[in-house]
């Protein structure tokens, strides 16, 4: 019997592959202005609403391992993400002393569904970083020509937050946000002392409706689950249900995108894609290619998407496909905070995370390294769940103790039973996040020998950081101590240092991956043009977080789904004007 | 395995010690069928991770003999007491039984940890851990119990008890009778307005005019949000 590739459907408008936020946000717009789309998926349905799919709202003991994580997500039992760091069948490599986590989730919303729903809007300068230091590249686009955009993701998805009236932290328009719990206020009173600035949190959660089809936050703390009546934002639950609705979005699931096709001239044509369920081949034809699929992830297809005019992958004559790539810089430190021990128990949960955080508040002029970072705030009365109470024997020895009393670490008994009540709700935990310098020499290229098990070849990763990166880490450790004196709390573990570059993450567990296919005016330097339009294949397009030319000290997602917005509506106009 | 098959190869290992005896109650069947009916219970998984729990739950590693000196340490570890039910109340040993098949990684660690409790035992005693009466078994804990206070002898025992001490704490208090003993209030819909009065006034605290002003009014929750154009 032959090999057969199907056919599947008519010829759309558009062809969109991964429905995360930038697939989502172009799904909504191109189907809401009246074009055919298809909307390839490669995991499988998914809706927080749906009894079957709903984890918000269960007890740990509903699960036998208390919510722990499993090969089928890392987040554990309850968390909204299908997969992780590792998907069965489907490996990635990594270059001999070089090292990139790389997280993946499968299902219809991609990571939108866990994502902390932290949304900040870049400012003004993070446009324009090679102006301002000379490191890296600047965008082909402004502040000022995106700003539109932002406005308007605000106010059609809803974000809380305050107009901070600083500079590179633009305002917008935001819904209110919930108070600062007992710990933020510490936190606030303790950065207030040091100058460093502690500010309502920017998180696309409800706290006032925006229309009729959402409901608002009732405060479970549980977006990652989830939320059931879609007071949160996930693609799946606020962009690809309305692309739905219109009628002209057709949902394709377990649909693994392998390569675009290409005509003669050189144009996109569609999508190959292997059907995860049957595993058969098949062709999807569209006038225009918008690829959505996560940075590396689309990256990884127009890699591999070879021709005579392609040789060396689709709309890579610049050779830049899969450079640049970069994640945000992340270090941590948690702290015990004496005065909440023996706290008055009540019902904190409020929205997921933080309800305060700390936005980038130095002069890179006076420091050692490049770019900032902002603060990033966790702690309360949590629920209780898989890994609850570990290492009470690092407290009950030392800390909470009466005057003149003495107490050996760890034990057992009533005793014991009693410490895990009075030090339940006493840790904070602080989490930078900053910007890297993107260096063409950060990369993910295809792996020349190993393929996953539909046979697409898979990536390999070459990522080191450099200075700038490590003394940006380094300098969160200081903050963090400093803001963990200023609260008379202690400092938990050793404090990293040198020898392991001050506790600096891994490159890619940021989850930030961006710059793998950015956009520039040098078609030689950059694979997209500022309309996130290839140089070279000018109906092709790509709207995750490919196109960044750098990663501000902001999480990426705000700015995918404004620049998603931006060339969709591009997209809606050149086929109007039969352009492409 | 059953228990004197367990008996016989605990004997068969012990090089010297002379007899030795267990004296427990089995596990108790229906408790741990209760709390591990992994498949039973839909909480929004999809048909693979049902079919892997499913799987998970019909394995056997741990062998009622092992359960049984789990059971026994677990109680020690967190005992009934005036406000809740002891360990086994809660149903941690069914807890303990899934978690080192779905985590292969705890098996050689607990396995050999209840091994070396059950030497220590014999060594001293003449018998098991379980065999052991609850003075003797006080005396063993204490060996072992306070990592920062342990004789080099002890040590791999200490470890494995530190080990032991997390998975009984967080069995207990992830499960009802743990969440409600240690009084958490939350996953249920509600409206946060802010940290109660009496609390912000012990910690000498107060939401300044500045967050009041931009913070959530509680009654805005149900109307939709309009901007100033
Ligand atoms: C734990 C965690 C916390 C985070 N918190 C934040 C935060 O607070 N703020 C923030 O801004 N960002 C956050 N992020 C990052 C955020 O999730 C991503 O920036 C965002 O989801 C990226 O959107 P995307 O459209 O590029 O890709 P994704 O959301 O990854 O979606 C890609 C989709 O494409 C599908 N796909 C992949 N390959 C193929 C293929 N070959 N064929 C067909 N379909 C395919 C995938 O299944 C997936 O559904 C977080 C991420 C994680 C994991
Ligand atoms: S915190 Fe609010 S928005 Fe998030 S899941 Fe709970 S109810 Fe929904």
């Amino acid at each position: 019997m032959g090999f057969e590739i199907k056919t599947k459907g008519e010829i759309y408008d558009a062809v969109i592959v991964g429905s995360g936020a930038g697939g989502g946000m172009a799904a909504k717009i191109l189907s809401e202005a009246g074009l055919k789309v298809a909307l390839l998926e490669a995991g499988p349905d998914y809706d927080p609403a749906d009894p079957a799919q709903q984890t918000q709202l269960k007890w740990p003991y509903q699960s036998p391992r208390r919510g722990a994580s499993t090969p089928f997500r890392a987040g554990g039992d309850f968390d909204a993400a299908y997969g992780g760091w590792e998907i069965e069948g489907e490996p990635y490599m990594r270059d001999a002393g070089t090292e990139f986590d790389w997280y993946r989730s499968r299902m219809i919303g991609g990571r939108t569904n866990h994502w902390g729903r932290i949304s900040l809007r870049f400012g003004p300068h993070d446009f324009k970083r090679r102006s301002l230091d000379g490191l890296g590249e600047d965008w082909p686009i402004s502040y000022e020509e995106i700003k539109p955009y932002y406005d308007r993701v605000d106010k059609m998805i809803g974000v809380y937050g305050t107009n901070l009236n600083m500079e590179n932290e633009p305002d917008g328009f935001f819904l209110p946000p919930p108070k600062p719990r007992l710990h933020e206020l510490l936190i606030k009173e303790a950065g207030n002392k040091i100058n460093v600035p502690v500010v309502a949190a920017r998180k696309s959660v409800l706290t006032r409706p925006i229309n009729d089809s959402r409901g608002s936050c009732f405060f479970c703390a549980q977006c990652n689950r989830g939320c059931s009546v879609y007071g949160d934002f996930s693609s799946s639950s606020v962009l690809v249900k309305p692309a739905r609705k219109t009628g002209n979005t057709e949902v394709i699931v377990n649909a693994m995108a392998r390569e675009v096709s290409v005509d003669a001239q050189g144009k996109a044509t569609g999508v190959f894609y292997v059907d995860r369920t049957d595993l058969q081949e098949y062709h999807v034809r569209g006038k225009v290619v918008v690829l959505a699929a996560s940075a590396c992830e689309s990256a990884r297809l127009l890699l591999n998407s070879k021709s005579a005019n392609f040789p060396d992958g689709l709309a890579n004559g610049s050779g830049v496909v899969g450079k640049y790539l970069h994640d945000s810089t992340g270090a941590s430190r948690s702290a015990f905070i004496p005065k909440l021990m023996d706290r008055k128990r009540y019902n904190e949960d409020g929205t997921i995370g933080m309800h305060v955080y700390t936005p980038w508040w130095l002069d890179n002029k006076k420091l050692d390294f490049a770019r900032g970072y902002h603060i990033e705030y966790g702690g309360g009365m949590g629920m209780p769940g898989y890994g609850f109470g570990g290492g009470i024997e690092r407290f009950n020895g030392k800390y909470g103790l009466k005057a003149g009393e003495t107490k050996k670490a760890g034990g057992y008994g009533a005793s014991l039973k009693n410490d895990y009540r009075r030090f339940y709700g006493a840790n904070v935990g602080f989490a930078g996040r900053g910007e890297s310098i993107a260096l063409e020499s950060n990369r993910c290229e295809i792996d020349p020998k190993v393929v996953d098990k539909y046979g697409i070849p898979v990536l390999r990763f070459h990522y080191q950081w450099t200075d700038h990166e490590i003394l940006q880490a380094k300098h969160m450790q200081d903050t963090f101590e400093q803001i963990i004196d200023s609260m008379g709390g202690i400092a938990m573990g050793d404090k990293p240092g040198k020898e392991n570059m001050y506790g600096l993450a891994k490159p890619g567990q940021i989850i930030h991956e961006v710059g793998t296919t950015r956009m520039g005016n040098d078609k030689n330097k950059s694979v997209l043009n500022k309309n996130c339009q290839a140089h070279e294949v000018n109906n092709l397009f790509v709207v995750d977080g490919g196109p960044f030319v750098s990663q501000a000290d902001k999480n990426p997602t705000w700015t995918i789904l404004a620049l998603s917005l931006k060339t969709s509506e591009f997209i809606v106009d050149q086929l109007k004007k039969q352009n492409i | 395995m059953n228990r004197r098959e367990t008996l016989k190869a605990l004997a068969i290992s012990t090089i010297g010690t002379g007899a030795i005896l267990t004296g427990c109650d089995p596990v108790d069947k229906t408790k741990a069928a209760e709390t591990s009916g992994a498949a039973a219970e839909l909480f929004g998984q999809t048909p693979e991770e049902i079919e892997r729990n499913r799987k998970i739950a019909a394995e056997k590693f741990l062998t009622a003999a092992e359960l049984s000196t789990i059971t026994v340490l677990g109680d020690w570890i967190i005992p009934k007491d005036e406000k809740s039910g002891s360990a086994s109340d809660a149903g941690v040993p069914a807890f303990i039984d899934f978690i080192v098949k779905d985590q292969p990684r705890l098996q050689t660690p607990i396995r050999g940890g209840l091994r070396w409790i059950d030497m220590k035992a014999a060594n001293m005693y003449g018998t098991s851990f379980t065999g052991s009466s609850k003075e003797q078994q006080q005396v063993i804990l204490d060996l072992i119990a306070y990592p920062e206070d342990v004789l080099p002898e002890n040590k791999q025992g200490a470890a494995f008890f530190t080990q032991l001490r997390n998975l009984v704490a967080m069995g207990f208090f992830s499960s009802k009778m743990g969440i409600e003993d240690m009084g958490y209030q939350g996953n249920k819909p509600n409206a946060w307005d802010g940290v109660p009065e009496d609390v912000l006034k012990q910690y000498n605290l107060a939401y300044d005019e500045q967050t009041l002003k931009e913070c959530l009014k509680i009654e805005d929750r149900g109307k939709i949000m309009e901007w100033p154009a």
